[in-house]
């Protein structure tokens, strides 16, 4: 299975195993890794499962929509190049190894 | 303190994010979380839509694994709240066991209204609010052929537009003259009547329900009050919900149609709070006493009195949030529809993307968005606090957007 790395804000790294398929936020959520809110539960509506994504890692990910390029306009923590929704990206064998970083506050 | 630490009462989204935020502010006292349902906290918005069809497995529903509470020292107990002993600071429970608070977070939520009319027990009949309601909706939609939905709340209309995608021949009874009149704008309104009118979905605006027929005890039509009799082999009545009062009421505390608390979310007994569906909070702006039904009100008000539990109190003032997801619209609403008498349409409202102004004496209170996510997220930053709104004027001007209004207007350091 492929292999997402989290860094919370201090520091603080969390690997695990993901099924293909499940979201970055999904997989956060189930494992208790912390930082990240989804409070819409992935639907794309609360803009609160915010990640920066390593950026030597940003061109793996498929383009984003319209609707999280506006969301992500509304994230609490500060929007950067790297910033995406992780409910909006789905692991595959082709992200193993992905590094997601977690911003300070999602809300 | 005397060591009893905080008993959330309901186990919701409110009575999850209360327990995970008193954590996450660094509570080091007992929490206990008591939960009348057999499941873990989950998520209820998938329940009315994409749960129905399998979209959105079960798997995907607990709101975090099992092994975080644990992890985090929140003690799930499987028992109900039956009495609160206020002089002492304890709850009693169901099974008779007691738990003493320094803290009580009231998260009961609401209940389901309910029909009463003839054959209203009648099988087929379903309501949406628990995962066993969702399970029982799923498996009679897999086979029915016509549902009937009574009530065209968001969660009726959520339901009609996953039974039309399901192939359902679907009729929707509606006592009020259009859909969602609570919430949302005529001119929001509008476009989702056409829109579901578009989709083969029969609408009777004004028609309430005067009983159920069977065959057999399966409920095989709907007889409305103007004696219209529509058939059906699934019925789903959404027709509002009651706040669950009675624990509180009986304690003794202030309760209307909800339970009441100030500013903080403190009840009339400072040893217990209220919040989520069932909490009648004042209005930030209006001071009018209300009660909401979000995910964002359960959420925010729960760490609200998560940090004033650990020492950082606050008056909340949340900018109330909603969504409703129906067939391919998305609807999103930033503020509150309440005394709003006055309207400016953003784009075109018969198109499938628009958003709504809506202005309370004078002042914009609250903003609707049909796919349209960024004026919803701009709305949101809008609405809060210390911020310039525009008039109504500033709206209807010509290429007006909320995003350039925030960016010239923004008084938070970017």
């Amino acid at each position: 299975m492929p292999k997402i790395t989290y860094i919370v804000a201090s520091g603080a790294t969390t690997e695990i195993d993901v099924a293909s398929g499940t979201s970055v936020m999904r997989a956060a959520l189930q494992t208790g890794v912390p930082g990240i809110l989804a409070e819409c539960g992935g639907n794309t509506m609360c803009a609160t499962c915010h990640v920066y994504v390593e950026e030597s890692q940003l061109s793996l990910l498929s383009t984003m929509t319209a609707e999280e390029d506006a969301l992500l306009d509304g994230v609490a923590a500060d929007r950067r190049p790297n910033s995406r929704l992780s409910c909006q990206i789905n692991m595959s064998p082709v992200l193993d190894g992905l590094r997601v970083y977690l911003p300070e506050r999602q809300t | 303190m005397s060591g009893d630490g905080v008993v959330v009462v309901g186990g919701g989204q409110a009575g999850f994010q209360t327990c995970a935020s008193l954590r996450q502010e660094g509570y080091a006292g007992r929490i206990r979380l008591v939960c009348d349902e057999l499941h873990a906290p989950y998520q209820r918005p998938p329940l009315s839509k994409g749960f129905l069809t399998g979209k959105t497995s079960g798997d995907a529903l607990p709101l975090r694994a099992e092994s975080f509470y644990a992890e985090n020292a929140i003690e799930i107990v499987n028992d109900a709240a039956a009495f609160i002993h206020r002089q002492a600071c304890v709850v009693e429970l169901k099974s008779g066991a007691c738990a003493a608070y320094d803290h009580l977070v009231l998260c009961v939520g609401a209940r389901n209204r309910t029909l009463q009319v003839q054959n209203a027990e009648a099988a087929g009949i379903v309501y949406i609010r628990t995962l066993e309601d969702a399970v029982r909706a799923a498996r009679l939609l897999a086979i029915a052929q016509r549902a009937v939905v009574i009530g065209a709340g968001f969660i009726g209309l959520e339901f009609a537009a996953i039974a039309c995608d399901s192939g359902l021949d679907v009729s929707v009874l509606e006592l009020s003259d259009r859909p969602m009149k609570r919430a949302i704008s005529q001119l929001m309104s509008d476009a989702f009547t056409r829109y579901h009118l578009s989709r083969g979905v029969k609408f009777r605006f004004g028609h309430g329900i005067a009983a159920f027929e069977s065959v057999d005890g399966q409920v095989s039509a709907v007889v409305t009050t103007t004696g219209e009799r529509l058939l059906a082999d699934m019925v789903v009545v959404s027709i509002g919900v009651v706040p669950n009062v009675d624990l509180a009421a009986h304690a003794g505390l202030v309760t209307g149609n909800g339970i009441e608390v100030d500013r903080f979310l403190v009840t009339s007994d400072p040893n217990i709070s209220a919040i989520g569906d069932c909490a009648l909070f004042p209005h930030p702006n209006t001071n009018k006493m209300i009660r909401l039904e979000s995910v964002q009100n359960a959420t925010d008000q729960a760490r609200l009195v998560a940090a004033r539990i650990s020492g950082t109190p606050a008056p909340y003032n949340s900018v109330p949030w909603f969504w409703t997801e129906q067939g391919a619209y998305k609807l999103q609403m930033a503020g509150t529809i309440d005394q709003c008498d006055q309207f400016v349409a953003s784009g075109d409202p018969c198109s499938a993307s628009f958003s709504v102004f809506c202005f309370r004496n004078g002042q914009l209170a609250c903003v609707e968005s049909l796919n349209r996510p960024a004026d919803h997220i701009a709305a949101r930053r809008v609405l809060s606090a210390d911020r310039n709104l525009p008039t109504m004027a500033d709206t209807a001007a010509s290429g007006f957007s909320l995003k350039t209004w925030n960016n010239g207007n923004d008084t938070r350091a970017a």
